[in-house]
């Protein structure tokens, strides 16, 4: 709770900030209403006032000002028409309306879950194959760190194309893209929690003649916990952007992503704009969520930090 | 066998010994390869500890004395000589779990209770449920943990948390014994303490203990077998048949018989440093 008070001096600020730039963003489209309406602008054409800059035109035109909190479709939105947009997209219609956000929301959140587990049962599995065999420890690592190089804004299409072609569209394509960015911090995180008992606590086995299945059940997995929490925030929120980006390429009807595409190419940044906001919100309380998880499970097993 | 002059206990002792060693070494040597080249770790240690012994070993650091305690518990491997363990090789002695080793930290699992970390070998070795409930309850009496049970390892103090780990090394059936130093990071008063209550244990359980410490009250206050090392190469200096009796108050420290002996570890211990 002490951090509070510091998270929202931040957030005052950004909003403070947001807040002053929408003018000099506006004012242009501001001025041009206004001048399509019955106010006086100076200057009066509107070629004339392209070549005037924006602070200067504001401070020529304070009436303006006000305008540009109010365009339809400014350049940049003010946050309380974000605020709006986000209310009247997410409580003010039927959650089962193309045009609610909670209809998106949960067309995106199911291919980052199923996304998010796979990445992590495939990371878990990569990472015990690694810390138990020398040769997955050479031949697979090397390979995972390259798999994170390649711009997933590249290979999403790829797989999306791939996979329709093989007649699998939907959800699939995006888990499959979600899983191929969580499953990364998954591996590196539970091979460092596997690998973090001491030689006193592995010569302690030892002394009981304990298996290398027992060492795992009794030492490791348990001693892997706090890192597998800390990759698994990481990797949440990798799975949320995968699923995102996969709903681009394909003009996916529905999803965070589709929103984003259809307020671009339509010219309605609120709509993109909510949808961001939408999805930022999520990523946080996922985030949240685990390390709500992560709190609990490391008091009970005596390992908070 | 060396022991204190004209002393007829520590005769009868030895002569036992011949008949009953638990762990015999004879010309042990374990020699590491480092990138400076080889390190003699140990140098021709031989040594006979007879059933129901408390032998110390002591000396500076790098003179070998836990590297022969690993040396005894299969975990290193020595390089030349032989040494064996309840009649088998250390690897095969360990195996049949033949020993309870303690180390400098207690190592207690946080995710574990008490009485869960007491349980692991059991649980390891495959001991049944009831068993196990009883052991758990015995050893922890044993260790004056009684109504610790329940509690996790960062609610106890450090010597109470050691005391756990000696009790976890006593919860299956080990004759032998083997402390790597584990009241080292203690303070004074709760190491005599717990050296007092070791003592009881020993006397209680009648298991064989080796015992690894750089402090000379303790290694004569605990021990009927003293050794002295000294390093590079690592090897025995003076091996102490300790006079005093089995049973023994704290109190004995001061009586000039254990003088006596603190003193001869003392010798020993500037006679391996004079070659430095």
């Amino acid at each position: 709770m002490r951090s509070v008070l510091p998270v929202l001096t931040i957030v005052a600020f950004i909003l403070g900030f947001w807040t002053l730039a929408v003018v000099p963003m506006n004012i242009h489209l501001a001025a041009d209403q206004a001048a399509r309406g019955d106010m006086v602008v100076e200057p009066d054409d509107a070629r004339a006032r392209q070549e005037v800059g924006a602070f200067a035109l504001a401070l020529g035109n304070p009436a303006v000002i006000p305008m540009t909190y109010t365009l339809d479709r400014p350049r940049l939105p003010g946050p309380q028409q974000v605020v709006v947009e986000l209310w009247n997209t997410v409580f003010a219609v039927a959650p089962t309306s193309n045009r609610s956000l909670i209809y998106h929301g949960w067309v995106t959140l199911s291919a980052t879950l199923l996304g998010f587990g796979m990445g992590t049962a495939l990371g878990i599995a990569l990472a015990v194959g690694i810390v138990f065999s020398r040769t997955m420890d050479l031949s697979v690592m090397p390979w995972a760190i390259a798999s994170q190089t390649i711009p997933i804004l590249a290979l999403a299409p790829m797989i999306i194309v791939v996979m329709g072609a093989l007649g699998i569209q939907g959800l699939l394509p995006k888990a499959i893209i979600s899983a191929y960015l969580s499953f990364f911090p998954v591996v590196v995180g539970m091979v460092k929690g596997l690998r973090s008992p001491d030689a006193m606590q592995l010569d302690l086995l030892r002394t009981y003649s304990a298996g290398p299945a027992q060492g795992f059940w009794k030492l490791r997995l348990p001693a892997s916990v706090p890192y597998l929490f800390a990759s698994l925030k990481i990797g949440i929120s990798a799975s949320l952007v995968g699923a995102i980006v996969g709903e681009l390429p394909t003009g996916a009807r529905a999803g965070f992503g589709a929103r984003m595409l259809v307020g671009d190419q339509y010219g309605q940044p609120l709509v993109t704009w909510a949808a961001l906001f939408a999805a930022a919100i999520t990523a946080a309380a996922l985030v949240g969520l685990f390390a709500a998880l992560e709190r609990v499970t490391l008091k009970r097993m005596g390992m908070a930090a | 066998m060396v022991s204190v002059d004209g002393n007829p206990q520590g005769l009868e002792h030895s002569a036992k010994t011949a008949r009953s060693a638990v762990i015999s070494a004879s010309s042990v040597d374990l020699t590491f390869q480092t990138n400076d080249g080889p390190v003699h770790a140990l140098k021709d240690v031989s040594l006979d500890i007879e059933k129901g012994d408390f032998v110390s070993f002591i000396g500076p650091s790098g003179c070998g004395k836990t590297t022969f305690l690993r040396c005894i518990a299969g975990l290193e491997t020595p390089t030349g000589g032989a040494l064996s363990v309840n009649g088998m090789t250390p690897d095969e002695a360990r195996r049949a779990r033949a020993y309870g080793y303690v180390f400098q930290a207690a190592g207690l699992y946080p995710w574990r209770t008490i009485g869960g970390n007491v349980k692991l070998p059991l649980e390891i070795m495959g001991y049944s449920k009831a068993e196990q409930e009883a052991r758990v309850r015995r050893v922890l009496e044993l260790v004056d943990l009684a109504g610790f049970a329940r509690k996790y390892p960062w609610q106890l103090s450090g010597g109470m948390q050691q005391r756990a780990s000696i009790a976890r090394a006593l919860a299956f059936d080990a004759d032998i014994l083997l402390m790597d130093e584990p009241f080292g990071a203690l303070d004074e008063i709760v190491r005599d303490h717990l050296n007092e209550q070791l003592l009881q244990l020993w006397a209680r359980t009648e298991k064989t203990i080796g015992f690894v410490t750089h402090s000379i009250p303790e290694a004569v206050y605990l021990s009927t077998k003293i050794v002295v090392m000294s390093p590079r190469p690592g090897r025995i200096a003076d091996v102490i048949e300790s006079t005093l009796p089995r049973e023994r108050p704290l109190d004995i420290r001061d009586s000039p018989e254990f003088i006596a002996i603190a003193h001869r570890v003392r010798d020993g211990l500037r006679a391996g440093h004079a070659d430095d």
